[in-house]
């Protein structure tokens, strides 16, 4: 069935249709629609859930926790600063090993107090041991909330998923959106398994208490490794996906046109749709242009990012996000991943963006263009996209 | 008929080898919660010297399952295990094991929340007045004058009463208690976690450590502080307030033992000087006018 969703909305239905039934929710824009539509599922009866009306997202994310210690297929959803105020609980979460499903409508991080999108907040969870996978589209939102469940709960994994969507371009923008059938999502992913541990007055563990240094690193490698070995469940997950509703979303990275490209755009989210105009306009142009949208954060999917730019000649790594006194996240990662390649590309990196600001198609055409001759002229600085001069002089 | 320690479950839920001070206060909560309601519970335990009480990874003393959680947390890891047990139809008593700086500092927001969502869980607050697990530093719950290792000259501020802050909640279930008085606190577990809804057992919990007292006094120092009148023993059931154990016959002063006394037996008051003590005489007293009030 379609119908027109917003990117808010959309994460609401995957959560129904995972048949979630654990909601912890605290508002904050740009995300309260998700947790204002999942209040009236579960109102309606629509959705069989307990719904606990916190009265913080570090609560939100505590009950989420307590839901899933016994069993419950949880999900909640926050934004900024209110993930920057759970974020104790979501170190806590993933290193509980516990499949926690969270959506992000990415937003900018104050002071000054900014509503508009940006991928900081999501970015500076990066450490806390979560799955992170960015969506595109409306349609990748549901598909993914859908897919993230099943991710978390495979026995090779267990560990909580953020799926990120950019606030108001997707979170508040409609889309014409296809609802999967509830059988073949039930096929797909079937009821959580109580396997390993539940905490229960039958079966009792002691969860979470004093390590020593003698087992804590071990543990800290197995969260690790799971955490890498995801690839590959991501990876299955996108194929059965696909097999079933015909859509695939290229797993851990969206590749488009990067296979012959000499210059390729690196970027997270919607305004990859813009990148991937501008790539098309520069090949009228005879210009061989590239992107690559990279769709899981966490696990980084470095082997494939090498694989795909060791022939490029120059890369643009566009972060609409910042690490202040660093740089952009997305660019170091992308630089890391590259590092230890024999012949590596030209890669430079871009600020834009960041508090809502528009990034158009011919933003990334330029983009484009500056990093060709930035490559030609040997400039590797890093470029802060349409700063305004005024307010910088005032 | 009373509760009679022979009565009790022989049974022991929190194991020998535990890992407390010698005379601890919490430990002996632990194992009395365990003879109150058995191995039907599920317990939360913040950050805090029930901590570390439990042992280290892979062992545990307490044989019950046990969830450990971050410091501001308990409440609403408490809530998540309460819902979602209700819609699996699982009737297990809930409960909190928390201390004071849990409870009424960093724990506080948490748990005004679940009270006001009226979660069906128990919190047990173990006050030992005080940060004692990362080394005994002043909390909300400190008492005026208490030394500790941030105030060295003796808090300056008078305590929160955080029952009355719960009990402002309108919960079905508050109570006082001390584990000087094990019969009244046990049965006062019994009897709150047959209630739906949040019930909240304050527990006064004299630490030798921090206090600075001999560790085999503990019993002893928790009866002076009943006895002075400086801890008071109530419950508050569906709003009705009630003196219980001894606090029942001390509404009279002449019948309360000198509030020095309390005061002498610990090493954290004896830089007191003879204003501070009667500031903490006067508040002992004003605590008991405000009773008799109720
Ligand atoms: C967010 C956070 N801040 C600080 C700490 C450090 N910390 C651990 S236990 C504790 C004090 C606990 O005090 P209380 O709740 O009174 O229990 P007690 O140790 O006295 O038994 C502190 C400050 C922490 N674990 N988490
Ligand atoms: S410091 Fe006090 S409360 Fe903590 S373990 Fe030692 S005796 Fe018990």
């Amino acid at each position: 069935m379609l119908k027109v969703l917003s990117g808010n909305h959309s994460a609401a239905f995957g959560a129904l249709l995972s048949r979630i039934n654990f909601v912890a929710a605290y508002p904050i824009t740009p995300q309260t629609q998700i947790i204002e539509k999942l209040a009236e599922f579960v109102d309606n009866g629509v959705l069989n859930a307990k719904y606990v009306r916190v009265e913080s997202e570090h609560s939100a994310m505590a009950a989420c926790v307590g839901a899933s210690s016994v069993g419950a297929r949880a999900f909640t959803a926050s934004s900024s600063h209110g993930l920057i105020y759970m974020a104790e609980m979501a170190f806590w979460a993933s290193a509980s090993r516990l499949p926690i499903v969270m959506a992000i409508s990415c937003r900018a991080l104050g002071p000054p107090w900014n509503i508009g999108n940006e991928h900081t907040d999501i970015l500076a969870l990066r450490d806390s041991g979560w799955i992170q996978i960015f969506a595109e589209s409306n349609q990748e939102v549901l598909d993914t909330v859908i897919q993230a469940y099943r991710i978390a709960e495979d026995e090779r994994v267990l560990l909580p998923v953020m799926v990120g969507l950019d606030a108001f371009t997707l979170s508040h923008t409609s889309e014409p959106v296809e609802l999967p059938n509830q059988e073949t999502v039930d096929h797909f992913l079937p009821p959580r398994s109580d396997k390993p541990y539940l905490l229960s007055p039958e079966n009792p563990f002691t969860f979470g208490n004093m390590s020593n240094p003698t087992e804590h690193m071990e543990l800290r490698f197995m969260h690790h490794t799971a955490l890498r070995d995801a690839k590959n469940v991501i990876l299955e997950a996108d194929k059965e996906w696909e097999s079933l509703f015909g859509r695939s979303y290229g797993g851990l990275l969206d590749e488009f046109m990067c296979k012959d490209a000499e210059v390729v755009i690196v970027v997270i989210g919607a305004s990859s749709g813009d990148a991937k105009e501008a790539a098309v306009v520069l090949r009228k142009e005879g210009i061989k242009a590239g992107v690559l949208r990279i769709r899981v954060i966490r696990p980084f999917p470095s082997e494939e990012v090498r694989n795909l730019l060791s022939r490029v000649k120059a890369v643009a790594v566009v972060d609409r996000d910042l690490s202040p006194g660093s740089g952009g996240i997305l660019v170091s990662e992308v630089k890391s991943a590259l590092y230890n390649l024999r012949c590596r590309p030209f890669v430079k990196g871009y600020i834009v963006g960041l508090g809502g600001r528009d990034v158009t198609v011919g933003d990334y055409l330029a983009i484009f263009r500056r990093t060709l001759k930035s490559y030609e002229e040997g400039d590797v600085q890093e470029d802060w996209f349409n700063l305004n001069l005024e307010v910088l002089e005032k | 008929m009373s509760l009679q320690i022979k009565e009790l479950d022989r049974k022991e839920y929190l194991l020998p080898g535990h890992t407390a001070c010698p005379g601890c206060p919490a430990a002996m909560g632990l194992r009395l919660l365990g003879k109150a309601l058995g191995s039907n519970i599920i317990l939360v335990i913040p950050a805090s010297c029930a901590t570390i009480i439990q042992g280290a990874f892979p062992k545990t003393s307490l044989t019950v399952p046990v969830i450990n959680v971050p410091f501001a947390s308990s409440a609403a890891i408490a809530s998540g295990i309460n819902g979602a047990l209700g819609l699996q139809h699982k009737d297990v008593n809930v409960v909190v094991f928390a201390g004071d700086g849990g409870t009424g500092d960093i724990g506080l927001q948490a748990l005004s929340g679940a009270a006001e969502r009226g979660e069906n869980i128990l919190f047990i607050c173990y006050d030992n007045e005080g940060y004692e697990n990362t080394g005994i530093q002043r909390s909300c719950s400190t008492p005026y004058g208490a030394w500790t290792t941030t105030t060295i000259k003796g808090k300056q501020e008078k305590r929160k009463d955080i029952p009355s802050i719960i009990a402002a909640h309108g919960v079905p279930y508050v109570a006082t208690a001390s584990v000087s008085y094990p019969l009244d606190f046990i049965e006062k577990v019994r009897k709150s976690s047959k209630m739906k809804g949040l019930k909240y057992i304050h527990l006064h919990a004299p630490c030798p450590t921090g206090w600075r007292f001999p560790s085999e006094k503990t019993i002893e120092v928790g009866k002076l502080a009943v006895l002075t009148g400086t801890w008071i023993l109530f419950e508050i059931e569906y709003g009705s307030f009630r003196l219980t154990g001894p606090s029942r016959f001390l509404l009279d002063k002449g019948k309360r033992r000198p509030v020095e006394e309390y005061l002498k037996a610990q090493g954290r008051f004896k830089h007191l000087n003879s204003e501070m003590i009667k500031r903490i005489v006067e508040e002992v007293e004003s605590k008991w006018v405000e009773i008799k009030r109720l």
